[in-house]
């Protein structure tokens, strides 16, 4: 079973808001000096079910990451968490593009591979929270896509797949190849051992361009965008903190309570 | 550019119309309004004929009937062409759905196929230049808010976070059209074999994210021979238990009860956070939240920063105090 991870790195989401930034002439964030970035949660739990999955059936994992070199140390982690192979795809022309520019991106480096039998990413990355490429890449590769996914197993020659639902799941049969989106309830994602943290740092990771992916420039990047971020804000809160005056803790949680009950709020 | 109307697509449900489809009607609705077009709502299932009056009186002014065996239960596959065709046969301009969990699947395919963009998971609308839609979302965890429009001439399409919005309320005397259309289906094209939900017994999730209160606990409540005072207090005013994702990792309770991007997203009228710092990643769970309560320690933690009413104290002695005085109050 040939897998391919696709992987997003992202501002460290257990940094305190008060750490969040945003430039908005730039309508970009500011990433919070001296916090390195990591890989969006989800992403963590579609890499751990690839390596289970090729545990089981055999295989190979290739992991696949959109941006600058310090995405080399996320495609690094992915391969010491047991993933075979990676790729990062770096061109200026990719910067500043959306979901669907940059599944257009990983989608062509996808098709570039020898064969996959299965894609898998996160449900969601953690920055922009749009939850797009699983799906995205299941239209332009022209396969079954399924999210988000929290089961997966190889049954007679296709796929068991369990989508998540607000009050359970779904169970889907899908065929080979196709796309999923996976969920966190799936698995626990494993550290990095240290044979493979150093396995990790012998594997080259080669780097692709969009003249190597034959794409053209107003496919991608800020070009290809099909939305358009018109603002970008940090909200202003509507209301501060209205802190309880008392003298100890305790006369504290009276006048909390009396407080609750005078808004009707218990 | 909006000529074509408003089309909101109705959440899968046999049943009864989910109660996330009207709360994106009420949004087309105002949106149709401002812009002057009509409203049509996609209902699409096999007996979900019995829906459309109740979308035409919440005000629908037009109700596209889809009924198909191959329709239930929902796939993506058999879903996403039957829409593409009748985005593409009304010419609506403005396409509106629920980013539930399947919204968020059928809603990006959609968009893709008709060769558009999506914002997902918007939590507000405005009409902006010459009848575009300017999309509204909290992004990186609630911490920003985005502003989006769709580039190009295609439909507009957009998918709005459940449990932020009113539903539509009934319009006196309002009317409207049933149109039955066909379904043209390709059942070659449908390659996965979806089966009936399951509805999962222990997840305690629905709960927390259903509850009118939410009583939450971080790292700040000390350890699992605390969590008592959180249950004693949950009870008494008829709250569900939530937690932290610190409180989770430490093992002090079940994963289900994590409130967060990974978690529960919960909307309840009265959040009352215990012990929580408030990062960026537990924020995403909460930004519905209508008044949050927050009692920590530390009176420079993050919380205080989303906190409509704070208390600087040890957990162990504000809770006992609060609880006490809430079941003498409300006689519980």
């Amino acid at each position: 079973m040939d897998i391919v991870v696709c992987i997003k790195q992202v501002p460290d989401p257990e940094i305190p808001t008060s750490q969040f930034k945003v430039d908005e002439a730039a309508r970009t964030v500011v990433p919070p000096p001296g916090v390195a970035p990591v890989i969006s949660t989800f992403d963590l739990h579609a890499i751990e079910a690839a390596v289970q999955l090729k545990e089981q059936h055999g295989g190979k994992v290739t992991v696949i990451s959109l941006g600058s070199s310090a995405v080399r140390d996320a495609l690094k982690r992915a391969i010491a968490m047991g993933c075979d192979a990676a790729v990062q795809l770096e061109d200026a022309a990719f910067e500043g593009g959306d979901s669907f520019a940059t599944a257009a991106a990983l989608a062509a480096a996808i098709r570039k591979l020898d064969r996959f039998d299965l894609v898998l990413t996160g449900r969601q990355a953690s920055d922009w929270d749009s939850g797009q490429v699983p799906s995205a890449l299941a239209e332009l590769l022209d396969v079954a896509g399924a999210v988000p996914v929290q089961k997966v197993e190889v049954r007679d020659g296709g796929l068991y797949v369990e989508r998540v639902t607000e009050d359970g799941y779904q169970p889907i049969t899908m065929p080979i190849p196709s796309v999923l989106g996976i969920s966190n309830e799936i698995n626990q994602p494993r550290y990095p051992t240290l044979k493979g943290i150093m396995a990790s740092g012998k594997v080259p990771i080669p780097v692709w361009s969009a003249a190597d992916l034959g794409l053209a420039p107003e496919q991608l990047g800020e070009r290809g965008r099909r939305i358009i971020l018109e603002r970008l804000y940090v909200p202003v809160q509507e209301s501060t903190c209205d802190f309880i005056e008392a003298d100890t803790p305790q006369e504290a949680g009276e006048k909390l309570a009396l407080r609750l009950r005078e808004a009707r709020l218990i | 550019m909006a000529s074509g109307g408003v089309l909101v697509i109705a959440e899968p449900s046999e049943e009864r119309l989910a109660p996330v489809t009207l709360e994106v009607l009420g949004a087309g609705r105002r949106l149709a309004d401002a812009l002057g077009v009509p409203l049509g709502v996609a209902l699409l299932g096999q007996d979900v004929e019995g829906q459309a009056a109740d979308l035409i009186a919440r005000g629908a002014d037009r109700v596209d009937l889809l009924a198909d065996a191959r329709l239930v239960p929902y796939q993506a596959d058999t879903w996403v062409p039957v829409l593409a065709d009748l985005v593409r046969e009304t010419g609506a301009s403005i396409v509106l759905l629920s980013h539930t969990q399947t919204g968020r699947e059928f809603g990006t395919r959609l968009a893709f196929r008709l060769g558009t963009g999506i914002v997902t998971d918007c939590s507000d609308f405005r009409p902006g230049d010459s009848g575009r839609l300017v999309a509204i979302k909290p992004v990186f965890g609630g911490n920003a808010v985005a502003e989006y429009t769709v580039a190009g001439d295609g439909p507009q399409v957009a998918s709005v976070r459940p449990k932020l919005l009113d539903p539509a309320p009934v319009v006196e005397g309002h009317q409207g059209e049933v149109v039955r259309r066909a379904v043209q289906l390709d059942d070659s094209a449908v390659r996965t074999k979806a089966g009936a939900r399951v509805r999962s017994a222990e997840s305690a999730g629905p709960d927390l994210e259903n509850a009118q209160r939410v009583v939450a606990g971080g790292r700040g409540v000390g350890g699992p021979e605390n969590w008592h005072l959180l249950d004693e207090l949950a009870e008494t005013i008829g709250a569900a238990v939530g937690a932290s994702r610190a409180a989770v990792d430490a093992g002090w309770v079940p994963g289900p009860l994590q409130v967060g991007l990974t978690g529960a997203k919960i909307s309840p009228q009265l959040y009352i956070a215990i012990g929580i710092s408030g990062a960026v990643q537990h924020m995403a769970g909460c930004t519905g939240a209508r008044t949050i309560v927050a009692i920590n320690r530390d009176p420079e933690a993050n919380i205080f920063r989303h906190a409509h009413i704070g208390v600087v104290g040890n957990v162990k002695d504000v809770l006992p105090a609060l609880t006490r005085k809430a079941a003498e109050l409300t006689g519980h």
